[in-house]
């Protein structure tokens, strides 16, 4: 037995000798001679300020790339480039240009490498990126509590008035709940997907967030069952709270991303909007809940733990961090809402079968429709 | 969901006006910081390995060997040949060029009206390539595919009389045309008047022919406005006069007062229409082409021309100050893009 376990040494050494032997023969190099350096290069974030232009950018080339000149607006510039050299591969730089960028202009950056090929990036509209300012923290902090925290506890306040209804208005709550999950699924996977697309190919970020879904939904499935029973009630109720709050990180940190590459336009009436598009999370949130009494510091509780990850999410995501990671929280975040659908929907399902009828009715399938269109047209109000 | 973005964004300002006023403080100190020196490239390069400076570039003229025909005329003879080479065009920028001689722009040829000129061509590129003079010549030594061109590892000699005197060019002519210009294949080529042809003038040609005493009171200069497409998606990334953007930016042109100036300017810019030539604090006269010894355009401050036209530029410093007087392209874009630079009056 020892023996047989033992002998997984073998493929390993293989392996070993496989991988050994071509780094050092290089047998097949001649069927790349005379093609040209593949290089890629992507801006991971722009911070713009008093002293100019600072971005981060990572590069993927097939050899170590070199940043030769810097254009920005059609003009070659003045910069410095930290640490100097070449960028090896998945490596990444900061390029500090002192440039009199106007406000609430575009901004146009090209970059040359030894090779002259050329890489764009656009600074759509160009806003002083919050620093590390108190002042911008609590700004933020207050923001997310109204978009984020507030409307749950709004969206808890129908709850009464759904339990009025009877069975039918908790199969209504229900099937809302499942319904604004599946379009906050789809949409945390269309987000990680664009945000995936500002990440250099080689750490292919797209793949990233299915593969980080996939694997979340599995451990949180794990976890939620740990005794052995699904969970409800309370325990899903946390759950929802969880898979929403990830969600939110995940908007929070591509929200976060953007005022740091300087992709921000103004629009201040769009509160409105955001905070009947998380009403309804405060709807999905309680819908678990039984008869059971549930205290008001635990609604709070789960309030912030469905809403607070967006304030923290911004401020992380204005700190310039790689796109690579935002796109990773997307991907936890639609893994955390996968979870949540297949719980509540087993709970409404278990809860069909346990009162022996069908589980498709005129409520479960109303609220369905209710959740989906709800978030789209408030998603419309805040595209607006 | 960009809109959330954006909205989450927008009240992170709204929270802290300051922010916005803090971006149009910083406005204005960047233009006070930055009036001069941000607009230029970063590092240098390296002459040697290229094997040419910008400052020869500008007086370095190739007069070929001379001899004399039993009919008593003079015959010049020029050695040229095409080589592939990777040069440095703006620091840190290698270019894979084509080249004559190895150097871009190629060397400067300079004859006197009605020479015999005998180019021997060899071509130790990896392209077929051809010279094709703009001047007064055959058919069959005009240079271009079916006359006079040269395969690769092939030479060919191409004859004709130096006419007329001007400022001119020569150029590759093979196809594809914009490639085996944009290159680096061309370079100026002028003939100067033979004074005894021009009894009317024959002070101004006397000027105008290299090695006379009137002409030796003159500051000639050699300038090629010339870009490079290093990404080769027809769009010039650099613009120069004689290759090496912003060269004569850092190291000013030095023109001494009493010296009256005369600039041998074409233009060989690939892909845009026209390239210009403008001078601060000064106006001079113009000779389209160079054909003629009385300015076709007088007292101004612009030119511009289309590729391949040139022309000559006539101007003295000796009633100014001394110190840095720009010169550059007035298509800003060409300007900001490497060609822009300063006399230094001295």
């Amino acid at each position: 037995m020892i023996l047989r376990r033992v002998s997984i040494l073998v493929p390993l050494l293989m392996i070993a000798v496989l991988i050994g032997s071509f780094l050092i023969a290089q047998p097949f190099d001649y069927l790349s001679k005379g093609a040209p350096p593949g290089e890629e290069l992507k801006v991971e974030s722009i911070r713009l300020n008093d002293s100019g232009i600072h971005i981060t950018v990572r590069a993927a080339g097939s050899e170590p790339m070199f940043i030769a000149q810097v254009q920005v607006d059609g003009g070659y510039r003045n910069f410095t480039q930290s640490p100097e050299g070449s960028i090896g591969y998945l490596s990444s730089v900061l390029i500090e240009i002192p440039y009199p960028w106007i406000t609430g202009e575009t901004h146009h950056l090209l970059f040359i490498t030894s090779s002259g090929a050329t890489f764009e990036h656009t600074i759509d509209v160009a806003v002083e990126t919050p620093g590390v300012k108190f002042n911008d923290f609590v700004g933020l902090a207050l923001v997310g509590l109204f978009v984020g925290v507030i409307p749950i506890f709004i969206g808890y306040a129908f709850y009464p008035a759904l339990m009025s209804f009877g069975e039918a208005g908790r199969e209504f709550a229900m099937a809302l709940t499942v319904g604004l999950l599946a379009f906050l699924l789809i949409d945390t996977i269309g987000e990680g997907l664009e945000v995936a697309e500002k990440v250099v190919g080689g750490l292919k970020a797209d793949l990233v967030v299915w593969l980080s879904a996939i694997l979340t939904t599995l451990v949180l499935l794990r976890i939620g069952r740990r005794t052995g029973r699904p969970p409800e009630g309370p325990e899903l109720a946390m759950f929802i709270a969880i898979g929403i709050g990830v969600h939110n990180l995940g908007e929070g940190l591509a929200i976060g991303a953007s005022l740091a590459v300087g992709e921000v336009a103004l629009a201040s009436f769009l509160v409105l909007g955001f905070a009947l598009h998380n009403v309804t999370e405060g709807i999905a949130i309680s819908s678990p809940i039984q008869k059971e009494s549930i205290s008001f510091s635990r609604l709070s509780l789960l309030a912030l733990i469905g809403g607070g990850p967006a304030i923290i999410g911004t401020m992380t995501g204005s700190l310039s961090i790689s796109p690579f990671w935002t796109a990773l929280a997307f991907g936890i975040g639609a893994g955390a809402i996968l979870q949540v659908i297949i719980e509540v929907g087993g709970v409404y399902l278990r809860r069909k079968r346990d009162q022996s009828v069908p589980w498709y009715s005129t409520a479960s399938l109303v609220g369905f429709w209710c959740g989906i269109v709800v978030m789209y047209a408030t998603a419309f109000v805040v595209r607006g | 969901m960009v809109s959330r973005r954006l909205f989450l964004a927008t009240s992170s300002l709204l929270g802290g006006l300051s922010v916005v006023k803090t971006a149009g403080a910083a406005d204005s100190e960047h233009s006070q910081m930055l009036h001069q020196g941000g607009n230029r490239v970063v590092g240098s390069v390296d002459h040697d390995r290229n094997g040419f400076s910008p400052s020869e570039l500008l007086t370095e003229w190739e007069t070929g060997t001379v001899s004399i025909l039993p009919d008593g005329r003079t015959l010049r003879e020029f050695h040229i040949t095409a080589v592939d080479v990777e040069l440095e065009i703006a620091p840190g920028v290698m270019f894979p060029a084509w080249t004559y001689n190895g150097r871009v722009p190629g060397p400067s040829l300079r004859a006197t009206e009605s020479d015999v000129i005998r180019i021997h061509f060899s071509n130790s590129g990896t392209h077929p390539h051809t010279m094709h003079f703009h001047g007064i010549h055959s058919a069959r030594m005009d240079g271009v595919p079916g006359a006079g061109h040269v395969e690769p590892g092939e030479k060919f000699t191409y004859e004709f009389d130096a006419k007329p005197f001007g400022c001119h060019l020569y150029h590759c002519h093979s196809f594809p045309l914009k490639r085996h210009i944009h290159k680096g294949l061309y370079g100026a080529f002028v003939i100067d008047p033979d004074p005894e042809k021009h009894p009317e003038h024959e002070q101004i040609a006397r000027s105008r022919l290299l090695g006379t005493t009137e002409n030796g009171r003159w500051q000639e200069l050699i300038m090629v406005m010339n870009a490079f497409d290093t990404s080769f998606d027809d769009e010039n990334e650099f613009y120069a006069v004689n290759t090496i953007p912003f060269a004569y930016m850092d190291n000013a042109i030095q023109v001494k007062r009493n010296t009256p100036v005369r600039i041998y300017l074409v233009n060989v810019t690939e892909f845009d229409p026209i390239n210009s030539f403008h001078l601060h604090g000064n106006f001079f006269n113009y000779y389209d082409h160079g054909t003629t010894l009385t300015p076709t355009l007088n007292t101004v401050d612009t030119i511009m021309q289309c590729q391949a036209q040139r022309g000559i530029i006539e101007f003295s410093f000796a009633d100014h100050e001394t110190g840095l007087y720009m010169f550059h392209a007035h298509q800003s874009e060409f300007a900001e893009l490497g060609w822009m630079a300063n006399f230094e009056v001295v």
